[in-house]
């Protein structure tokens, strides 16, 4: 080593320009994705905003007419129901596929014999598609031959089952199909969930006394917290894409006693040319999903903090 | 009164035999180490005393009770794990008053025990954290202090300091020494690490392929251990195993470097029944530089000439290799008396510490 080395340097050389592509690199291969999701989410939103309070009808057009179609849009008993249908459909699927899932997993990690048969029994339903589903469905909700003819051939001839011929019921159809066919999916995620926890821990709760039910509420469950999150979010996901179930199974009926947003917009816009009224549509089925991302955000953020306070 | 006593224990997953009638008993009070290669069936002998694995066959006694199908909750003993198995979504306040919670031990009286265990560990003003915010040592700790909390009767551990680095490992060490000190529980203590076993323990069961080799004091376990797994197992440098022949009933000759044979003489006679060649086994700190003051200060000190192949000094002593015919022992010098490379020494060798072992048995003879 010679005295050289010892002495501070002057100035830093300039950063190459490799050094500065490198930096450049990723920014730019994100870009174009980046600019498109930008344009898809906030452009896109931004301009059907615009329309929502635009009297356009066959074609988007620019004549401001502040909100009357919201007012238009409210007062559609239609569209009421729609969007009512939206939350009861969502907070029974969400909550009841996440029950469902959750107990089929607890059940199943107890070791029980035949694991791999139970496991594809109840995520096989997963491989239908919605609209399979809501067919199928459908010829069993079906008075004239399905599972109420079925029970009523066996001898119990006053036994009525039929749902989707009654508008006040019509909807729990929905429910109890779309809770058939992703409480299994649910269910391979709990159950992955389950599988990770730490045995020791497990242990550990033994020795500390505590039951199983015990163990599970406070200590398994809790951990695989965040497995709920992701279940939530791709059922979220799933309600949206209710436009098929609810196509195949009940086409909206009896009645308009099952209709949903997504095709009351569709209706609006492609149908009837009532592109203004459609986008004031859509906007309030954003306004739906918000109610429940913001205040989630919100919670995020405010946990970060609080934890940041303790650490 | 022993705190524990296991007789016969056998344990088998499906065919494979985990656990070979195991025998060990520890008295009240008593610091007892299981140590042994990985995998060699400590950690299933410990959950087995937890009651996290069911018995094969054979017998657990806990006090004076048969705990075989008793219940973990029941058994009243506290575990560390290696892994420390905090509940990652509980404060360390919760985690040590989890299991007074389950039990249904009132509000005040829980509050009270925090306080004991939190001043006891020092970890009071850790209290509010989740575990995922605490270091390798405070989860440590805070491990400890959840077994602590429910003053049982046995405490077991697995392995509590292999997840920490060299330096706190050691600290640590000397903080569960002190702490069994203070408390006096009897404990179960597991480690793959012969020091902290040495250190820690009153008595080490040693352990290989599921049967306890030997069950002793620490000092008996590294003076005579019953057979050359032991030997080799316990002591850092190992002992040096070299093979020799009996030239008579009190002497033996062991190979030198340039071929010839040295003849040592023996500090006991064998037994009639020994066989013809035998192990010699010398451990390190038992080797040293020839002088007639050595001699007349250990009479039991026999010399032979060896070259030294290489000299790694630590600092505070110096590991010289030797060489003995077709093989490389080692040596433990002072630094100052230290031989140096390419010297040839004349080595004196303490045959009173010295052990002999059957080379087909490997036992003790
Ligand atoms: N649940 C199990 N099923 C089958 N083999 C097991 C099981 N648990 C442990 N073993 C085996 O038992 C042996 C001893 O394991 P363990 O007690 O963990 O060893 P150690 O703690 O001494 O490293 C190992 O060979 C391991 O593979
Ligand atoms: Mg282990």
């Amino acid at each position: 080593m010679s005295t050289h080395d010892l002495t501070v340097p002057v100035a830093p050389p300039a950063a190459p320009w490799r050094q500065r592509l490198g930096t450049m690199v990723p920014i730019l291969v994100l870009a174009p994705s980046l600019a498109v999701s930008f344009i898809y989410v906030f452009v896109f939103t931004l301009w059907t905003l615009y329309l929502s309070l635009s009297n356009s009808s066959l074609m988007p057009t620019y004549g401001f007419v502040g909100l009357d179609n919201y007012a238009s849009l409210w007062a559609n008993r239609r569209w009421n129901i729609a969007y009512t249908n939206l939350f009861l459909f969502s907070g029974f699927y969400i909550v009841g596929s996440m029950a469902i899932g959750l107990l089929l997993a607890i059940l199943i990690d107890q070791r029980v014999r035949g694991e791999a048969v139970w496991r594809t029994i109840f995520l096989y339903p997963l491989a239908v598609s919605f609209i399979v589903t809501g067919t199928v469905w459908s010829w069993l909700y079906n008075p004239v031959d399905g599972i109420q003819a079925f029970v009523r051939g066996l001898g119990w001839t006053d036994f009525s089952f039929a749902l989707t011929a009654n508008r006040n019921t019509a909807i729990y159809a929905v429910i109890i199909t779309g809770i058939w066919q992703s409480s299994g999916f649910a269910m391979a995620l709990f159950l992955a969930g389950l599988r990770s926890v730490d045995p020791d821990l497990i242990k550990a709760a033994q020795i500390d006394g505590a039951s199983v039910s015990r163990t599970y509420r406070k200590v398994i469950l809790p951990t695989i917290a965040p497995i709920f999150l992701a279940v939530a979010v791709i059922q979220i996901q799933f309600a949206i894409k209710t436009f098929d179930l609810v196509a195949a199974l009940t086409r909206g009926g009896p009645g308009v006693s099952t209709t949903f947003p997504a095709i009351y917009v569709y209706d609006l816009m492609f149908q009837r040319g009532q592109i203004g009224e459609g986008a004031a549509a859509a906007m309030m089925m954003l306004a739906a999903l918000a109610v429940v991302l913001v205040p989630y955000s919100l919670w995020i953020v405010w946990r970060r903090r609080a934890e940041g306070r303790n650490g | 009164m022993s705190a524990l006593m296991i007789r016969d224990l056998h344990k088998s997953y499906g065919g494979l035999e985990i656990l070979a009638g195991i025998n060990l008993e520890a008295r009240t009070g008593e610091f007892i180490a299981l140590v042994g290669p990985s995998g060699c069936g400590k950690s299933t002998l410990l959950a087995m005393i937890a009651g996290l694995e069911t018995v094969t066959s054979g017998e657990i006694w806990i006090g004076d009770r048969l705990v075989n199908s008793v219940q973990p909750k029941d058994r009243d003993i506290a575990m560390v794990f290696q892994s420390y198995a905090l509940y990652p979504t509980m404060t360390v306040r919760q985690n040590i008053t989890f299991g007074m919670e389950s039990r249904g031990v009132p509000k005040a009286e829980q509050a009270e025990a925090v306080k004991r265990v939190a001043a006891l560990l020092q970890i009071e003003q850790l209290l509010k954290r989740k575990p995922g915010q605490l270091s390798g040592g405070q989860r440590q700790r805070v491990a400890m202090g959840r077994a602590l909390v429910r003053d049982p009767k046995l405490f077991l551990f697995d392995e509590p300091l292999s997840n920490l680095d060299a330096k706190l490992r050691v600290d640590m060490r000397t903080e569960i020494k002190k702490l069994h000190h203070r408390v006096g529980k009897t404990t179960v203590y597991v480690t793959h690490d012969q020091v902290e076993a040495m250190t820690l323990a009153s008595r080490i069961a040693v352990m290989n392929q599921g049967s306890v080799q030997q069950f002793d004091t620490p000092k008996r376990i590294y003076d005579r251990p019953t057979n050359m797994f032991v030997a080799g197992f316990m002591g850092s440098p190992a002992m040096n195993f070299i093979p020799a022949r009996l030239t008579g009933s009190t002497s033996i000759a062991v190979r030198a470097a340039d071929g010839s044979d040295a003849t040592l003489a023996l500090a006991a006679p064998l037994p009639a029944s020994a066989p013809k060649d035998v192990v010699l086994g010398v451990r390190p700190e038992h080797i040293y530089r020839f002088t007639t003051d050595l001699k007349s200060r250990k009479p039991a000190v026999e010399s032979m000439q060896a070259p030294v192949e290489l000299v790694e000094p630590t600092g505070a002593e110096t590991l010289a290799v030797l060489r003995l015919g077709d093989l490389e022992i080692t040596g433990r010098f002072e630094p100052d008396d230290a031989p140096v490379m390419g010297e040839t020494i004349t080595l004196g060798i303490d045959m009173s510490r010295a052990c002999l072992f059957d080379p087909t048995t490997r036992a003790l003879l």
